[in-house]
């Protein structure tokens, strides 16, 4: 059932691909390397034929989910299609081979994109100005911590405290601690939102910014953001917004007149780049006008009618990718907001609302939302009733696979016990809602009837659940030879750190 | 045109369900005054349309298909065997996401697990992740491991690093209480004798480019060894085509090892999106940043793959991960272990040596020139550093070889002032004999 690994298919002496033969005269090595530089074997990597390559990444393809063969409902991520345009307009040779040092006199349709891009992303934000280079959205975290961090700088102010709420991304206290603040966690309030009594407890003199989601990741809409972001302001604090769920937002609210200063967005996610099985994405940053001055260089700029990268640096926070970002990821974004326009990109938050209460209200019986009230575009059921029959949110996700959907976001929010987080988008159909609410009824069902089943789903994959915790005591993180294992396993590390 | 499949029908149906008379009163919690007034964005396009507008933007831009390219500097042309488009474009590589639900997404695992084997095998290195963001991000993250590691402030990092990679890791750094200190290069190459004296108990690690970007050879071995004299790590970060012949990381003792690894079958997309390789010794494993996948075995004891050692990150841990990497380099990783595979060590190997060859071949040709000469004596792989005599303007020649279709050598002078009248040149294995013949030609007539 299961295939091998590529190194297992290896047969000495085969090729998969040939070079084209050499059209200079040939020399020693030796005439051309100090012998101690020139390594003793080629890397011991497989020998397989042109036809083993596809047929093997082909099977392996076929045991996975996708977007194109499944609903893929994981929350705050925002699965929605990846328009196959946008993969031809990126494959276009005057696109996909372009070099990052080229003059910039041979690359202005290039520079004309991105600028626009730019503009693209501040009429649909609100925000003054955009920096494209972050590769992802936490990225675009570190980012703008950065710049939160140089904003108290300049004003003297001594900041070392960084506000989130417990709702929130992972990625959002990763960044804060990376970028040298200490972070305060805001507990939510009943309503799943941020509460104004303990915002107001913790803002400190200490507080540089707050960190929020919106809708945050509860699907809920911060609906007291202005008056979140006068109290922050108020105290001279910045507020960052993540713009993981800005797919709720199009043509409907714009963060930028919400007191917003900072914001960054995921174009993988809300502007329909392919996820990739992990990446690449790409995280722009925008901000308020006050922190242009800020943003990572260099910066493209239009000059009349000619466009030219601008190098100047003088307050920046620097760099944080080689030469411009995910170049290609913006190609894609930016074919699809030309493509959908304005009417098209509103009608996606819209649908995508529409889609997620219609679900939430198919499901409401069986799997109640941890908060009331309208969700925006996705939501959060609570799975504790399941718990009598000694089921977890875990073993619901697993058995959904079992009846073709891809499982929503586990145990996530941390503030909701046994938390499934739904998001449909837009692009799925009424017809596909129909019936993942179907399945996830048939489960609940199912979990009365035979829970020891659902416990032991799925049952119809390729492999069944998995002995994580076996993964995670004896790391086995890549293949080695039969022949060399016995030998590996009785080397001794080397170097033993006590630390770890 | 939009990709919602439900029709106005459909969602009116919808709204009935959930209960409420129109789609206002489904969003009553955004206030009025937050709603936006509009939106300023162009209308949409067909598919026809967007086509023609992309095509006239391409249009503007002269693809390296359409030139002859020595450029490189960190963004390297390399051929890509067509079958790697072929498999990567499928949408079950293409539209999954992180592979959370193990069961539903073997394939991705099991290709992310090759793709460790292979950079494991490529750098000699015990463990490699599932990718970072790219070689300039990981050079930062390997910076904020070793200082995890050895609990200590300093960095030394080599002044023929990149810039970029540079500039990355102090704008990583910033508020970290880390001390960066550049050592400085002497005839191309890191000045050791510096080195020596820079390192010290409160190293935590020194990091050296092979080959630089210079394009010389570096002494790495020296450099490690440097390095761990007083316990500190060292890093090396390096050109994945180059270890078809260059001794790997592993071979000189490096504890991490980095690289940008979009050369291994990813376009140059004008620099992005790039491959961050990442990998280190297994004493590391547990402060390594970005996904790790594991094998193991399934309740039936059949062979099976996962995420791993998840504890370490940003999910969990939240602000006591060892990294806030979430999204990575998944696509870009999969394509180099296609790339991988089909050119087997074999193929590697002499990729390497054509790209050894050719640029050995070029840059003797280019110094018969008399008004160009080596900047540096130094061994070298593809990339060289020339230099122009003084009466000569940098920038006449780099408009007369555009002019002519070429894409001559990236003058270093923006990145190093001290170096006006040089000029970094690559030649890969894409550069035949006739483009070398012509932008030699095309030089002789400037002189």
């Amino acid at each position: 059932m299961g295939e091998p690994l590529v190194f297992e298919r290896s047969v000495p002496g085969r090729r998969g691909f040939r070079l084209p033969p050499s059209d200079v005269p040939a020399r020693k090595l030796a005439d051309l390397l100090p012998p101690e530089q020139v390594r003793p074997a080629p890397p011991p990597l497989p020998e397989i034929a042109e036809f083993d390559a596809i047929r093997h990444y082909t099977r392996l393809s076929q045991l996975n989910f996708c977007v194109d063969t499944n609903c893929y409902p994981l929350g705050s991520c925002t699965m929605k299609y990846n328009p196959k345009l946008n993969e031809r307009v990126a494959a276009m040779p005057g696109f996909a081979f372009l070099h990052p040092l080229q003059p910039a006199s041979r690359v202005q349709g290039m520079l004309q994109l991105l600028y626009e891009l730019e503009q693209l992303l501040c009429a649909i934000t609100g925000m003054a100005a955009f920096t494209l280079q972050p590769a992802a959205g936490a990225q675009g975290e570190l980012t703008g911590l950065k710049i939160i961090a140089a904003y108290h700088r300049r004003k003297r102010h001594h900041r070392a405290t960084i506000l989130i709420p417990d709702s929130a991304h992972g990625t959002n206290p990763a960044s804060a601690a990376i970028s040298g603040f200490v972070v305060e966690k805001l507990r939510s309030g009943p309503d799943g939102l941020v509460d104004l009594k303990e915002l107001k407890r913790k803002l400190t003199d200490d507080v540089a910014a707050l960190m929020l989601t919106n809708p945050n990741t509860l699907g809920l809409f911060e609906r007291e953001i202005k008056t979140i972001a006068a109290l922050l302001h108020e105290q001279d604090a910045l507020v960052y917004m993540d713009g993981a769920n800005m797919n709720a937002l199009l043509g409907l609210a714009r963060p930028g007149e919400m007191g917003v200063d900072i914001l960054q967005l995921n174009l993988h996610k809300t502007f329909s780049t392919p996820h990739g099985g992990g990446g690449p994405g790409a995280g722009p940053v925008g901000v308020q006008q006050a922190l242009e001055e800020f943003l990572p260089v260099p910066r493209v700029r239009k000059r009349g009618h000619r466009f030219a990268w601008d190098e100047r640096a003088r307050a920046t926070v620097g760099r944080v990718h080689g030469f411009y970002g995910n170049v290609g990821v913006l190609v894609r974004a930016y074919t699809y907001i030309r493509t959908l326009g304005r009417e098209g990109l509103s009608r996606a938050s819209q649908v995508a609302i529409i889609n997620a209460n219609y679900l939430k209200a198919k499901l409401a019986q069986t799997y109640p939302t941890a908060f009331d009230g309208s969700c925006m575009h996705e939501f959060v059921v609570t799975l504790k009733a399941l718990k009598a029959q000694g089921i977890s949110a875990g073993d619901v996700a697993k058995r959904l696979l079992d009846y073709g959907f891809y499982a929503p976001t586990v145990y996530f929010p941390l503030i909701v016990d046994e938390a499934l987080m739904i998001e449909p988008t837009e692009t799925e159909s009424k017809e596909t809602l129909d019936e993942f609410a179907q399945a996830l009824i048939e489960i609940a069902r199912e979990a009365k009837a035979n829970a020891e089943m659902v416990r032991r789903a799925p049952h119809r994959m390729a492999v069944n659940r998995l002995d994580e915790v076996k993964a995670a005591r004896e790391p086995n993180l890549r293949w080695i030879a039969p022949e060399f294992a016995l030998q590996s396993a009785a080397m001794p590390q080397r170097r033993d750190d006590e630390r770890i | 045109m939009d990709y919602a499949p439900n029709t106005d029908a459909q969602l009116q149906e919808m709204l009935r369900t959930i209960g409420v008379g129109s789609f206002e009163e489904l969003i009553s919690a955004v206030p009025a005054d937050l709603r936006a007034r509009g939106l300023a964005v162009p209308e949409g396009l067909t598919e026809p349309q967007v086509l023609e507008l992309a095509g006239a933007l391409a249009a503007k831009n002269r693809s390296l298909d359409e030139a002859v390219s020595f450029l490189g500097a960190g963004a390297y042309h390399h051929l890509i065997p067509t079958v790697v488009d072929a498999l990567a474009l499928r949408g079950e590589w293409l539209t999954p996401y992180t592979p959370y639900q193990a069961e539903a997404s073997q394939g991705t695992l099991q290709a992310i697990y090759e793709f460790q084997t292979m950079v494991c095998e490529l750098m000699q290195m015990d463990v490699a992740n599932a990718s970072l963001y790219d070689g300039a991000s990981s050079v930062a993250e390997a910076a904020l491991l070793a200082m995890r590691a050895t609990e200590r402030p300093r960095i030394l990092i080599s002044e023929a690093v990149h810039p970029h990679a540079r500039q990355t890791v102090s704008m990583y750094l910033s508020g970290a209480h880390a001390i960066l200190q550049e050592i400085p290069t002497v005839n191309g190459v890191t000045d050791c004798e510096a080195l020596g004296k820079a390192v010290r108990d409160d190293v935590a690690c020194v990091i050296m480019q092979q080959p630089n970007v210079f394009g010389c050879l570096e002494p790495m071995a020296q450099g490690s060894e440097l390095a761990h004299r007083f316990g500190g790590l060292f890093v090396a970060s390096v050109y994945p085509i180059s270890l078809g012949l260059l001794q790997p990381p592993g071979s000189y003792g490096a504890d991490i090892a980095v690289a940008e690894g979009r050369c291994l079958g990813s376009p140059v997309a004008y620099g992005g999106p790039g491959l961050g390789l990442f990998t280190t010794t297994s004493a590391l494993v547990r402060r390594i940043p970005g996904r790790l996948v594991g094998c193991t075995v399934d309740q039936s004891g059949r062979r099976g793959y996962t995420l791993t050692l998840q504890t370490r990150e940003q999910h969990i841990r939240r602000e006591k991960a060892t990294s806030n990497i979430c999204t990575n380099e998944g696509w870009l990783a999969l394509r180099a272990t296609i790339f991988l595979s089909l050119l087997g060590p074999h193929g590697m190997q002499e990729l390497a040596r054509l790209n050894l060859e050719k640029a050995h071949d070029a840059r003797e040709r280019l110094l018969e020139l008399p008004w160009i000469s080596a900047a540096f004596d130094q061994p070298f792989f593809n990339e060289f550093t020339l230099r122009y005599d003084d009466a000569m303007n940098l920038d006449t020649i780099h408009r007369t070889l555009d002019t002519a279709g070429i894409l001559g050598g990236f003058p270093l002078r923006d990145w190093y002032p001290a170096m006006p009248q040089a000029s970094l040149w690559c030649v890969t294995e894409v550069i035949r004999q006739d483009g070398i013949d012509r932008v030699i030609e095309t030089l002789k007539r400037i002189s």
